[in-house]
């Protein structure tokens, strides 16, 4: 009886939410269309409009990563995966996001309420802020700051501050532990990839993204991937370490501590972190390819069939590249068991940094003495 | 010479290489997955699922309340009382199995003189209430009237390996 009632109120519930929505949505559409001299002029509102142009469907191919995750995954364990809810499984994020919405948020009696509500905030606001000097295309970038790179570097350091108070915050044992775990893990993968975007920057001769990837306009064998192989090679598996993604996913081994640093979070909060792991892998991605794959470079270029796809926006090829760079993220996942903590500090510190500081010394003895074809 | 091209080798990540071609080869394999509502694996005719008891075709109902069942059970799940009906025959008053307890083992079946208490194919039950696991003799007779031609089917195919 009381189950019927509650499901009745619930749907009258979303239905009044939808419409809410829909209503205002249109009406802010409108107006925006109207006014849309005048909303330029006022530059707030301008940058605000652009941020939730990009961080909107930074949120949907969140959602959808997780789906494409479960699916590949899946797919590689010989499995169908999830399949259920709207046709061949595809609202399955959809419904995902409402369960967590609206789930209970508890906060456990010992923990320091405020870290512990702020500590998913501090994860989410780096990954989310990493987005805003990121270039799509040579124009279509928010922030064309001159060192970009120096930014992204920053702040993804500092998204291990949310890990750290997350996991002390909770006052759990485990969350501690798995909180130590990530935070030492970040830190030192932070110094390989740092050493790996070295590499880039004499390579590419700026700290702008956008001049990094002109620089390696030619063809498909001038991008730095080639003459830059170890580092793009560090660089990547640096960033699977940094996302805390398997086979390096230590802070949140299931099998020795329940779930790290998060297994006080329940319901958004938790979803919080989450969003900022999947936003984070994104952005690994997204460098990765603008980096080490040309960005929005067409393969093609300086082939002979570049004309046939010169109809292709730039855009698309980036794209084309992350979604790449993603299914790596994934098929490493399904493939690779957890690396043991101490093989992950040996890996980090006496095979990455070695090898990214010997390439990088070839490099610059290339580089000054003008040699390789790369650096002309 | 040896330790060389294996350090040549694992700095080429070769093993992982190698680890990621089998999980992107199975990534093509055929699904192994049953969508069970929707699907169904083949049952054998031997399988142990809810229990049944059996009637003759004249409506008579089969156990005698011999109790070897009873007797057999290791879960102890069976609990039977008798008394002699009117027209002199044994019969049980009370035939209750409790599902808790019940390990689904086949005994009680095969210790039966008369195929009465069968195992039927029924395996898709469950309990809402407290008190809903223990199945009274009627319900017991419901499921073998419901089932009775299934029953009989699987028990004439193994007919001659009994």
């Amino acid at each position: 009886m009381t189950d019927t009632v509650l499901r009745k109120s619930y749907k009258t519930h979303w239905l009044i939410i939808l419409l809410v929505t829909a209503v205002f949505g249109t009406g802010a559409i409108l107006l925006g269309v109207q006014y849309w001299a005048e909303i330029k002029s006022i530059a707030i509102l301008y940058a605000l409009i652009k941020i939730i142009l990009i961080v909107a469907p930074l949120m949907g191919a969140v959602a959808y990563l997780t789906f494409a995750e479960r699916k590949i995954i899946g797919y590689m364990q010989v499995r169908i995966g999830p399949n259920r809810v709207g046709p061949r499984g595809w609202l399955q994020p959809i419904a995902d996001a409402l369960k967590l919405l609206m789930k209970e948020i508890i906060v456990p009696t010992n923990a320091n309420r405020f870290l512990f509500l702020i500590a998913p905030m501090m994860s989410i606001a780096p990954a989310l802020a990493a987005w805003a000097v990121l270039p799509f295309t040579d124009t279509l970038v928010l922030a064309n700051i001159d060192a970009s790179l120096l930014y992204i570097l920053a702040l993804t350091s500092i998204g291990v501050y949310g890990v750290i108070i997350a996991g002390w915050a909770s006052n759990s044992k485990y969350a501690f532990l798995g909180s130590m775990r990530s935070a030492a893990q970040i830190v030192s993968y932070e110094i390989a990839m740092g050493f790996a975007l070295v590499g880039v920057l004499i390579a590419g001769g700026s700290l702008n993204l956008v001049e990094i990837v002109q620089a390696q306009q030619g063809s498909f064998l001038h991008w730095f991937w080639l003459p830059l192989l170890p580092l793009f090679l560090v660089y990547f598996i640096s960033g699977v370490a940094e996302t805390n993604r398997a086979p390096f996913d230590v802070s949140e081994g299931e099998s020795e501590i329940v779930a790290g640093f998060h297994v006080e979070y329940s319901g958004m909060a938790f979803a919080v972190f989450f969003l900022a792991e999947y936003a984070n892998m994104i952005l690994i991605a997204a460098l990765a390819s603008l980096m080490f794959l040309g960005g929005w470079l067409s393969p093609f270029e300086g082939t002979w069939i570049e004309s046939w796809f010169a109809w292709v926006p730039g855009i698309f090829w980036l794209f084309a590249k992350m979604s790449l760079m993603l299914l790596f993220f994934l098929w490493f996942r399904a493939t690779f068991p957890r690396y043991r903590y101490d093989q992950i500090m040996r890996l980090g510190w006496k095979v990455f940094i070695p090898i990214t500081i010997v390439w990088l010394v070839l490099e610059s003895a290339a580089v000054v003495l003008k040699i390789g074809p790369w650096f002309d | 010479m040896d330790g060389f091209t294996n350090f040549l080798k694992s700095l080429a990540l070769w093993e992982l290489i190698k680890g990621m071609g089998v999980t992107g080869g199975h990534f093509f394999s055929r699904k192994i997955t049953v969508q069970y509502p929707d699907e169904k694996t083949p049952m054998s005719n031997r399988f142990r699922g809810l229990h049944a008891l059996r009637r003759y075709p004249n409506g008579e109902e089969r156990c005698i309340a011999c109790k070897l069942c009873e007797a057999v059970c290791p879960a102890l799940a069976i609990t039977i009382e008798a008394e002699e009906r009117a027209d002199g025959t044994r019969r049980t008053t009370r035939y209750e199995i409790d599902l808790f307890k019940c390990i689904y083992c086949g005994f009680c079946e095969e210790s039966c003189p008369v195929d009465s208490i069968v195992e039927t194919r029924e395996f898709e039950y469950s309990f809402e209430n407290r008190g809903e696991n223990i199945m009274t003799k009627q319900m017991l007779l419901a499921v073998g009237d419901k089932h009775e031609a299934q029953i009989a089917a699987d028990r004439q195919q193994d007919a001659r390996f009994r």
